[in-house]
């Protein structure tokens, strides 16, 4: 049985589908369009009650939330492809604090710049340079943080690649392809060397390759 | 003079009853950093209190800035409460915490998580979409409703109105979740329902209960959480 993953195309669904690649885990897409408004369709909404993207199917299993949904991947096939959790990660799970700093820090202030630099007429909505600049600077504090964190640490749960590091890598892409803002990344020695380890890794290529960003 | 007397280290079923005692010690190395009325604090409380856990209370003055001084920024770079401590463990984000509580004292107290990992994975998806969908409109409504008056500050009307609308609609999908599902989760309270108490606790001294009061199953589910024994411990702490 071949997992389903449905909306490709969108950044959370490429946290899935990285992982998916790093357990070696098979699966396959459904294209959906959420400009056509396919993702409120009643089908979809069976799967996704929210009508986001992603959601996966496996054979009569079906899960939501990309956080969620990686989280069970890593467990399941524990032993197999890349280690994602650590060793002892059940006393020491740095992994899951990471993972939850790249839910509340780092990915809202990024959301927010991203849609106003890249998908505000996409979205119909005018880019307000007030915003912008308070959540780059909401986020500049951040990565000052990780900066100090990854002087010291090779990744951010530890000395190993993690879901934390992992899961930067879907939204932190628009950083340097289109928000026109790679100095965040750039101008930090420590976010940098890291950035470029993590989005060099070939589970990353590959789904750069296979779905490549639309904007 | 000569008697046999029983001894700790020769002594197994003596070594036996030494180690559970070595084991409640280190329990009580636990510490939590933080404020009674904060929330994500309180997420943490309320999780220890379910697991029966003793801990110790260490009080952070948020009002003097005392979380941002560099002893407290060594344990939470970011500044924030709360902050966990048990032994050599040092962890912050609440829910890493509660995650982290549940699974380690998982025989101790309320079962917080599923050992099956089918059951654990639906369990997950909901502490996300609590996370996720839920608290960025919760959260914002708690702090304009009820804790800027608190703190003598003026609630943003404009704040509110783009909220509520959103929060609805995610009670909306709550509210077919729990027809289906006694609680969130799955059969059993879990997480994914008790990181939700501190919020709508807060809420529930707010215009936004009628959202509540409107959706009878997410209305029953309020009640029965609510009143769990180990939440109104935590919640009578905000009384001192």
């Amino acid at each position: 049985m071949v997992v389903k993953v449905y909306g490709p195309e969108y950044a959370s669904s490429k946290r899935v589908i990285v992982t998916l690649i790093e357990k070696e885990i098979e699966f396959e897409v459904v294209d959906v369009d959420a400009f056509k408004g396919e993702n409120k369709s009643l089908d979809y909404l069976k799967l996704q009650p929210f009508g986001l993207l992603p959601a996966i199917q496996d054979g009569d299993y079906t899960l939501f939330e990309s956080r969620a949904i990686i989280r069970y991947y890593a467990e399941k096939y524990k032993s197999r492809g890349t280690e994602l959790f650590g060793k002892c990660y059940l006393l020491f799970p740095f992994h899951q604090q990471w993972l939850e700093v790249e839910a509340h820090n780092f990915n809202p202030p990024l959301n927010t710049l991203v849609i106003h630099t890249i998908f505000s007429s996409k979205l119909g909505i005018t880019p307000d340079q007030k915003v912008i600049q308070e959540n780059e600077v909401k986020l500049g504090k951040v990565l000052d943080i990780y900066e100090e964190r990854l002087s010291t640490n090779k990744y951010l749960a530890g000395d190993f690649f993690s879901l934390a590091d992992l899961s930067h890598l879907q939204l932190g892409h628009y950083l340097l392809n289109g928000a026109g803002k790679e100095y965040m990344i750039r101008d930090r020695k420590h976010v940098s060397a890291w950035w470029d380890v993590i989005s060099n890794r070939p589970s990353w290529k590959k789904v750069l390759q296979l779905f490549p960003y639309l904007n | 003079m000569f008697q046999e007397v029983a001894s700790p280290y020769t002594d197994h079923a003596e070594l036996n009853i030494n180690l559970e005692r070595l084991k409640e010690l280190v329990v009580m190395a636990i510490k939590v950093h933080g404020l009674p009325f904060s929330i994500a604090t309180q997420r943490v409380l309320v999780t220890l209190a379910e697991k029966e856990l003793d801990y110790e209370f260490v009080y952070i003055d948020l009002a003097t800035g005392q979380q941002k001084t560099e002893d407290f920024v060594k344990l939470h770079p970011f500044g924030q409460v709360p902050v966990l401590e048990d032994g050599d463990l040092t962890l912050f984000e609440s829910r890493a915490i509660s995650q982290y509580i549940a699974h380690r004292y998982a025989d101790k107290g309320t079962p917080l998580i599923a050992p099956d990992p089918k059951k654990m994975a639906i369990l997950s998806v909901w502490t996300e979409v609590e996370s996720q969908r839920f608290d960025p409109q919760a959260y914002k409504l708690a702090y304009e409703l009820v804790i800027k008056p608190i703190l003598g500050r003026t609630t943003d009307e404009a704040i509110v109105t783009q909220h509520e609308g959103k929060l609805a609609e995610v009670l909306d999908v709550y509210e077919a979740r729990l027809t289906q599902s006694k609680y969130l989760g799955g059969d059993s309270f879990t997480l994914a329902d008790l990181h939700h108490l501190p919020v709508i606790n807060y809420l529930m001294s707010s215009k936004i209960k009628a959202l509540f009061d409107a959706r009878p199953h997410v209305s029953a589910w309020c009640a029965d959480i609510l009143t769990r024994p180990a939440w109104q411990k935590v919640a009578a702490l905000m009384k001192h």
